[in-house]
Order: structure tokens, then C-alpha cells, then sequence
């Protein structure tokens, strides 16, 4: 059975996305152990609230070299909400600009949208050959919270690597929704509260691990 | 594409059992939270939120225990409010598996605690619950006619209740649960010149609540601003389901799941 671990560092309910994931066919179990994240088939950051809290608490259990490291291998990492958004090189909120893992160039700021945070069911444009929507309804939405995401792509092709896919969604204005880039996968979305929709996304990451 | 209006059902759950009165005095009981939350998953439900209306601390326990096992089997959002006293509840509610936590009464009380809440959890998992009424004739107005209530609905403290949105949304929550006194257990419709209100003085999603008796009373608490509605009893005895209500959302060119 696949062996999945949610990194436990103190960010969110994590009891949603371990039973989501258990639903969607893991083994899943949350820990902050290093070893086991290391070893785990998948890895699943989660995150929710600030940005600067949530980049201090992975931190403190040193999830970002755990994250770097995995990359480094090739082995599978899966971020959702703010646990996407950490993977960018920064993040501004309130005026204060904080440091992420940078894992990927670009900066996650606050949307421009009459009604902040976006929180409900929105839809996504996937590209062509997503392996993350396989299978799912165009119209399928997804639960949103959230008031910041990364309004810009700024990763340059090369030639040399398969290019990232790239999803997007709106409120008030375009916003990165999901990315798939070699091993490292992230959502904006919560899949674990997009009820069936969610769960056949889980399940597509689930198969490639 | 937009982002969805969504449709709440809320579960009124004492020492965990299910219960909605009538404008909250006559209660009648029926049935278990987590069947019904399940049911209500099936039925398209974009969320769900649970009050607790137990009174006495001992049976809160049983409280955490139907969220745990909600969380156990529904994957869509779940909000509890109810009994809210200070930010370790609010931590021990998300804990057991809780998405977001209303607040009511204890930030009448303290304001400051949603600060402290929403600065520790995050502005996404604080809701401010407004139980809101016109002021009744005979007593002092307030600014924009609507006061807070506290003790469900029966004492009024004068306070301005669009204002009160207006500093909720200030001191951090992510959300404004917005509940007609008037219109509770009415079936009458909601009052839509409190959501218009309301919505004229935050940027936070604003949910409406009370009022809710048919199909066409839906549409126009979306018109007057309402990101999401949420009713009781009118899904809970089964008079309207979840998907007649966005099957009206729908024709009325309302966005839904």
C-alpha cells in the first residue's frame, strides 16, 4: 500500500486530510518524524492561517530541507493552501514580507477581489495533460480559503526538463491554483473539503506515487 | 466563472443530539449529527455547520466527540459554533476536526478575543455570529436600526449591529454570520435589508441566516449580498432539500455547485 505522511507542524486540521488521503486509497500517517517524511512514498504539506507562522513552524520541525531534500530525490511532494504557498520564494502579508522555501520563483500577495478571503467552490483551468484533473468534470469546483496566492508564474521553461503544469483560477483576478512541476505538486484548493471532486484528486496523485 | 453560492444547512446539536426550535424556545429533537451530516453531503450541502446549544459544560465533551466523528466521514467544511468562551476552545474544536469556529456571545462580551483568535488560527477559520434584530419600538435606536442580541435573541444590548459587523471584519474574522432574529422560525424570508446592510460595510464573505421558508426566498438574500445561506429547519423536517434550493439559485442565474 502507498505510504503517505501529512507533515505534522502544528498548521490546521490535519484529521481531514489524513482521512481524505486514507479515503483515496494511502496509507496515511501525520508526523513531524524525519525519517518518515523522508522515506514516505508521498508527502503531503499542509497549512492554513499566515504565512510567516505557518514557513515558522515547518521550519522548526525543518520541513523545507525535509521538502528540499525529497525534490532533490525525486521523491513526490503535495502542497495544499498555505503549504503551496510556502513553496514560493516569498510571501507578503500585512506589509511584511517573509521568506518561503523557495522552491519556485514568485511571490504569493494578497488578491485584488471585492470579497476576500475567496472561500467556496470555484472552478480551475487545468492544461492540457494534467495528470492531477485527470478524469474530473471541467466543471468540478473545488473549496477555496483563502485571501493570498501567487498571482504570476515566474519559473521559466528550459528545454531540457519537462515543462510545469499550470492551473489557474479567478476571483477578482487570475491566481495560480494548482501546479504540477516533477515531484512537487501543490494545490491553493483544500481537495480534502472538496468532497468527491477532491477525493478523485487525491486518488490521481495517490496512483503516481 | 465565479466563485459559488453556497448552501449551508445548520444542525442545532444539544449534549449530541440534533434539535431546532422554533425561534428557539419549543425544541424538538431528531436525530443523530453525524447521519445527518453525512445526508446532508449527499444532498450537495457546500458546507456544513453545527451550533452548539449545550448547557451544561459536562455534556460539551459529546460536543468534540460528533465533531470528531463528523470529520471522520464528511469532507466538506465543517463550522461549530456555540459555547465559545475563549481562543483554547476555539483550539480544541479545530483540533477535533472543525474547518472554521463561529463566535458570538463571548465576543459581545470581549471583542478582543477574535483578534487573538483570528492572529493564532488565522482570519480563515474565524467566523463573528451576529444575532441581530431591529431595535423594537419603544427602545433607544441605534444608528442603522438593527441592534446584537445575546441569549438567543431575547436580550437586546444596543449595540449597532452593522457596526458590529463592520469591527468584526476589523479585528480579523474571515467571515460574518449574519442571523435574523426577527426572521428566525418566522419562514417569512430573510431580512434582506440586514444583509444589504451589512454587506455595504465588509469585504468578508457575509453568510445569511433565518428567515428561510421556501425555494423563492433564496434568490433575493443572494441579490441583497449574502455569499451563502444557511437555514435549519426548513432542510432539517425535509420541507425544502439541498438541491431545490440551488436548482432555484440556478434559474434566478445565481452561481452554484
Amino acid at each position: 500500500m502507498t505510504r503517505v505522511v501529512v507533515l505534522d507542524y502544528g498548521s490546521g486540521n490535519l484529521r481531514s486530510a489524513q482521512r481524505a488521503l486514507h479515503r483515496a486509497g494511502a496509507e496515511v500517517v501525520v508526523s513531524a518524524d524525519v525519517d518518515a517524511a523522508l522515506n514516505a512514498d508521498g508527502l503531503v504539506v499542509p497549512g492554513v492561517g499566515a504565512f510567516a507562522a505557518c514557513m515558522a513552524g515547518l521550519r522548526a520541525v525543518r520541513g523545507d530541507r525535509i521538502i528540499g531534500r525529497r525534490l532533490a530525490g525525486g521523491r513526490p511532494v503535495l502542497g495544499i493552501c498555505v503549504g503551496m504557498q510556502v513553496l514560493f520564494s516569498r510571501g507578503v502579508e500585512h506589509g511584511v514580507q517573509t521568506d518561503g522555501c523557495g522552491e519556485w520563483p514568485g511571490t504569493v500577495e494578497r488578491l485584488k477581489a471585492d470579497v476576500l478571503p475567496h472561500m467556496g467552490w470555484n472552478t480551475v483551468a487545468p492544461p492540457a495533460g494534467s495528470w492531477l484533473f485527470a478524469g474530473l468534470d471541467p466543471d468540478a469546483r473545488f473549496y477555496f480559503v483563502h485571501s493570498y496566492a501567487a498571482r504570476r508564474w515566474e519559473l521559466e521553461s528550459s528545454g531540457l526538463l519537462t515543462p510545469p503544469l499550470v492551473t489557474w483560477a479567478e476571483h477578482g483576478e487570475q491566481f495560480v491554483a494548482a501546479v504540477e512541476n516533477g515531484p512537487l505538486w501543490a494545490t491553493q484548493f483544500h481537495p480534502e473539503k472538496s468532497g468527491d471532486a477532491g477525493a478523485q484528486l487525491l486518488r490521481n496523485w495517490i496512483e503516481t506515487l | 466563472m465565479a466563485v459559488a453560492v453556497r448552501v449551508i444547512p445548520c444542525l442545532d446539536v444539544d449534549a449530541g443530539r440534533v434539535v431546532k426550535g422554533v425561534n428557539f424556545t419549543a425544541l424538538r429533537d431528531a436525530g443523530d449529527p453525524v447521519e445527518l451530516a453525512t445526508a446532508y453531503d449527499a444532498q450537495g450541502a457546500d458546507e456544513l455547520t453545527f451550533l452548539d446549544i449545550t448547557a451544561s459544560a459536562g455534556d460539551r465533551e459529546t460536543t468534540y466527540d460528533v465533531v470528531r466523528r463528523t470529520a471522520e466521514c464528511v469532507f466538506i467544511p465543517l463550522t461549530v459554533g456555540g459555547g465559545i468562551r475563549e481562543v483554547a476552545d476555539v483550539d480544541r474544536l479545530l483540533r477535533a476536526g472543525a474547518d472554521k469556529v463561529s463566535i458570538n456571545t463571548a465576543a459581545v462580551a470581549r471583542p478582543e478575543l477574535l483578534r487573538e483568535a483570528s492572529r493564532r488560527f488565522g482570519a480563515q477559520c474565524i467566523v463573528l455570529s451576529v444575532d441581530a434584530r431591529r431595535v423594537p419600538l419603544g427602545e433607544p435606536p441605534t444608528p442603522s436600526g438593527f441592534e446584537v442580541t445575546t441569549h438567543g435573541g431575547r436580550r437586546g444590548t444596543g449595540i449597532d449591529a452593522v457596526d458590529w459587523a463592520a469591527r468584526g471584519q476589523e479585528l480579523g474574522v474571515g467571515e460574518i454570520l449574519l442571523n435574523s432574529m426577527d426572521a428566525d422560525g418566522t419562514k417569512a424570508g430573510f431580512d434582506l435589508e440586514m444583509i444589504s446592510a451589512v454587506r455595504a460595510v465588509v469585504t468578508v464573505p457575509v453568510i445569511a441566516s433565518g428567515g428561510a421558508g421556501e425555494v423563492g426566498h433564496f434568490p433575493p438574500a443572494v441579490a441583497a449580498g449574502a455569499d451563502a445561506v444557511l437555514a435549519a429547519s426548513v432542510f432539517h423536517f425535509g420541507q425544502l432539500r439541498i438541491g431545490e434550493v440551488k436548482d432555484g439559485l440556478r434559474q434566478a442565474g445565481v452561481t452554484v455547485r
